[in-house]
């Protein structure tokens, strides 16, 4: 271990023989492995509604999580006080998983060489509250100045600095600070009897400086009152199977729900997931290359290390139609007898890391966007997505367009209503038959539920057309 | 539960104090109006998968909040430090931020002579939900489990029975003098059966029983078989051809029919015009047969408390009366923005400022049983769960991922999917015409079985 500065050192007063106390009493009944997960994370939120601050908040929180494992078990106990007796009665509460006398050693501790995926020079949370603010009052003027039907604007700022500890009886020991940030703008306009909402942002693991200079407020604004004026105008959506075009970006979300939940390693461990078994077979056409990549420089899921200290990485999940790999955290790899991708992820230290997904995405391919309009003789051509939700067990999966159009003729046509689509995991990327050169990933707003815990992610899809899918709409 | 009684109670008088002096430090630091929040839990859960305990976790947390006004500005802090120091950073945080937002005229804590705190016991708190020792709780877990794969040789795999337990404790005050405190319990046993298809299809679904108290609680048992009965109701489910025919949903999922309702009567939603119920107050907005309550009062209630989130009483609000919409649900803030009074749904997070919540929500029942209701249908889609995220408040569009059983002559046929259900919530309130005797609360929202009319399935 080097004696690398760290803040549970410095300002809590935790020292390496500490850690290897609190690991040794987590073990101290018999468990397979300890770890200690140390979280400190403070806040900042912004919110301008109706041209003026309403709202400006900033917390700190701070915590351990302990762990044990035993065979397939999990022990779990958590503590907001620091003190050396709180983190021992953690320790023991969650060493109880295991039954009998102290089996595992606490191996000495070994720092692995990390990512240096995000730049921190002055971290946001700590930069001049009236820089943000100013932000945030230039994205309201901007969404207002787009056209005089938007009639109520509501935007955020959102900063958080999280600094991590993770300590396992294994020796791992891993240290990581990481900003998120994120921009958003939320746009009402109403003409006569029509009303509609339309919403923007973006960000990632960056600092104000990213909204100053590279993604402006007004950018955000524009794009969000852009969809909400589409929007006043938009027909019923059909209702049916027929041809569906993914825009580039955001829609990726497709990937997120139609495969990559289903390949989260626990699920296939226990054989719940409809893609349990599936390894080495057909899950899309061979044109799609899927991978999750956690090591992608500034983006919102990218991690340096994940929660349980292992390095991220790409991870190939499928190549040219063939299921490759899931995503596994340690248990999982453990038990599977796979090496951890990377992929154990947790919402804070009150939470048991379980694997999840980070930068989820498919490569480019070859056809040209206009080309794969211009192939539809009617169907939908789906820009921007609201969330999704799958069943992981029998592989359905929905995702909900907020921005959409009628193709006809391979032309695109008018705008649709809000709609649903709904699809089948393992076959849905079967039905894949054109990729476009276009790769984009989302804006960096994305937020993955499982369980009950939320960690941010990212997507991303070249335009893709699917040649079936389900439209949710109202009309014939 | 006397052995307890003590301590509990000097930890009680001991935030007490601490809210009420952190909001005399807020003022003391130039604040000119403040309120104190804090939190303090517990919680326990353990899930037990295929006769093995998985995960074993049990802990607690606390955290205090703060809101501060210089004149009409207004800004929050919260932070887990409970020490001197902490507190300290907290006001001065607090205070600091107060100063660069905003005037906004309409900010201020509540008029003083509204506060309160509903009298009488309303029964949210039951020390027995942590009595059972250890074994026993998993115990539980395994019960549910093992009920519900004993129930057919299809149910090979599972997500597990769980038991969970815990407690909260909320103490809110404020610099009009007020100070109030509730304790809450909760327990729940749950079981997840995965049932396989002979064509090697899984399917899953889940069943639960919630409760204050332990004495409440369905037996695992019960909670095993009808999860097992849901899981395996859907197995050979198909996808039909785009239709529109009666819809009926079952109690659970015309509970998420009810939740955007409360959002779309929610103060924030109506103010911003980001509802298509927005200006609608005193007009017929749904069939005459529709009676919708709000009630934070109700004993054992998910959805009761004592005061809301600004120290109001909470109370019996009529939403929609026969069809006409009587009442929004307000905090102070959307109120005075709408001109209109307070009905206590402020709810209070740690931090920012105050959001609404319903109470405990429910649609009046009906007459006839949910067998009478599908009965009476010729050709029609029974639904039992939705997925997705497919509602637009503003426009009432509406469209979800379903799946279900298929109503023939009357009767339940074969289990559907991979389907969805779209309409607009406009029309959909319009046309709810048949409403079950199936009202139960299972959670804080409750609605009994609906048949709904008009709406369009998308499929194949």
């Amino acid at each position: 271990m080097t004696g690398k500065q760290n803040l549970f050192f410095q300002k809590f007063g935790v020292t390496p023989t500490d850690l290897q106390r609190y690991l040794s009493e987590a073990l101290s009944a018999g468990g397979d492995y300890a770890d200690l997960y140390f979280e400190y994370l403070t806040s900042t939120n912004i919110t301008v509604d109706e041209s003026i601050v309403k709202s400006a908040t900033q917390g700190i929180s701070a915590g351990c999580g302990v762990r044990v494992l035993a065979g397939e078990r999990t022990g779990y106990a958590y503590t907001d006080d620091l003190a050396p007796e709180k983190i021992l009665r953690a320790a023991r509460t969650a060493a109880l998983i295991a039954r009998g006398p102290a089996q595992q050693p606490v191996q000495g501790f070994k720092e692995s060489a990390a990512h240096q995926l995000y730049q921190i020079s002055s971290p946001s949370v700590d930069a001049d509250i009236a820089a943000k603010l100013d932000l945030v009052m230039r994205a309201d003027r901007a969404a207002r100045a787009y056209d005089p039907r938007i009639v109520q604007v509501r935007g955020g700022y959102a900063d958080e600095l999280r600094q991590i500890l993770v300590v396992g009886s294994d020796g791992t020991f891993a240290t990581d600070v990481q900003p998120l940030a994120r921009f958003t703008v939320i746009c009402i306009a109403k003409s006569g009897e029509n009303s509609a909402k339309g919403q923007s942002g973006g960000g990632g693991r960056v600092e104000i400086d990213y909204f100053q200079t590279e993604k402006t407020p007004e950018t955000f604004a524009q794009e969000a009152a852009r969809q909400t004026i589409i929007q006043l105008d938009a027909r019923e959506a059909p209702a049916g199977e027929m041809e569906v075009v993914l825009g580039p970006g955001w829609p990726g979300i497709l990937l997120h729900e139609a495969i990559g939940h289903g390949l989260e390693a626990d699920f296939n461990r226990k054989g719940t997931s409809a893609f349990s078994g599936l390894i080495g077979k057909r899950v899309a056409s061979d044109k799609c290359m899927v991978v999750d990549n956690g090591t992608l420089p500034s983006r919102r899921g990218s991690l340096n290390v994940d929660d349980e200290g292992s390095p991220t990485q790409e991870t190939v999940l499928i190549e040219n139609g063939i299921l490759k790999g899931y995503l596994s955290d340690k248990l999982s790899a453990r038990l599977m007898g796979m090496p951890s991708t990377g992929s154990g992820r947790r919402e804070s230290y009150e939470h048991i890391p379980m694997p999840r997904m980070t930068n989820t995405y498919m490569l480019a391919g070859n056809d040209a966007p206009e080309d794969i309009i211009r192939s539809v003789k009617r169907g939908v051509y789906a820009v921007n997505f609201g969330g999704g939700q799958v069943d992981i067990t029998n592989g359905k999966f929905v995702f909900s367009a907020s921005e959409a159009y009628m193709i006809e003729d391979g032309h695109v046509t008018a705008p649709l209503k809000n709609c649903t689509l709904i699809g089948n995991g393992p076959d849905a990327l079967t039905r894949v038959s054109m990729v476009g050169n276009d790769l984009q990933l989302d804006e960096g707003v994305g937020t993955c539920g499982k369980d009950g815990q939320s960690v941010p992610v990212g997507v991303g899809i070249p335009t893709l057309k699917l040649d079936s899918m389900t439209v949710g709409g109202t009309a014939r | 539960m006397a052995t307890h009684t003590e301590v509990l109670n000097e930890i009680q008088t001991d935030l007490r104090e601490l809210a009420v002096e952190t909001i005399s430090r807020a003022l003391k630091a130039g604040a000119t109006a403040a309120e104190a929040i804090i939190q303090e839990g517990n919680e326990f859960s353990t899930v037990v998968r295929l006769g093995q305990v998985e995960t074993l976790k049990e802990s607690g947390s606390r955290a205090i909040g703060l809101r501060v006004f210089i004149g009409k500005k207004t800004a929050s802090t919260y932070s887990s430090d409970f020490t001197n120091e902490g507190i300290e950073r907290l006001v001065s945080g607090a205070v600091t931020l107060a100063r660069v937002t905003s005037e906004d005229p309409y900010a201020g804590l509540p008029d003083p002579s509204l506060l309160g705190i509903v009298p009488g016991d309303l029964k949210l708190y039951f020390e027995d939900v942590h009595s059972l020792p250890p074994e026993e709780r998993i115990e539980y877990a395994r019960r549910a489990e093992s009920a519900a794969m004993a129930v057919d040789t299809r149910i090979g795999n599972s997500d597990g029975g769980s038991f969970d337990a815990g407690t909260g404790h909320k103490i809110f005050a404020n610099s009009l003098g007020f100070v109030g405190e509730y304790r809450r319990s909760q327990c729940s046993i749950m079981a997840i059966p995965i049932a396989q298809a002979d064509n090697g299809v899984m399917q899953r679904d889940a069943w639960y029983s919630v409760a204050r108290t332990l004495t409440r609680l369905e037996s695992p048992e019960a909670v095993g078989k009808e999860a097992a009965r849901r899981t395996l109701r859907r197995l050979g489910a198909r996808k039909i051809a785009s239709t529109q025919v009666p819809v009926v949903f079952d109690s659970e999922t015309a509970r998420s029919l009810l939740s955007e309702i409360a959002d779309c009567v929610s103060g924030d939603a109506i103010y911003r015009h980001a509802s298509f119920l927005a200006g609608k107050l005193g007009e017929k907005i749904a069939g005459e047969n529709i009676t919708l309550t709000d009630d934070g009062t109700m004993p054992q209630g998910f959805g009761t408390a004592p005061f809301d989130g600004e120290g109001i009483p909470t109370r019996r609000t009529v939403v929609i009366e026969k069809g006409v919409l009587k009442s929004y649900l307000l905090n102070t803030y959307t109120a005075k923005k709408l001109g209109l009074k307070t009905t206590g749904n402020a709810a209070r997070g740690l931090t920012g400022n105050p959001g609404i919540r319903p109470g405990n929500f429910f649609l009046e029942q009906g007459r006839k049983t949910p067998e009478a209701i599908i009965a009476d249908i010729k050709q029609g889609l029974y639904i039992t769960d939705l997925m997705g995220f497919g509602v637009n408040h503003v426009t009432g569009d509406y469209s979800r991922g379903a799946s279900g059983i298929w109503i023939e002559h009357g009767e339940l046929t074969y289990p559907v999917e991979e389907i969805t259900v779209a309409g607009n919530l406009r029309d959909m309130l319009n046309n709810i015409v048949e409403i079950g005797n199936d009202l139960e609360f299972r959670s804080s929202l409750a609605s009994p079985t609906l048949r709904i009319d008009g709406m369009m399935i998308a499929g194949e």
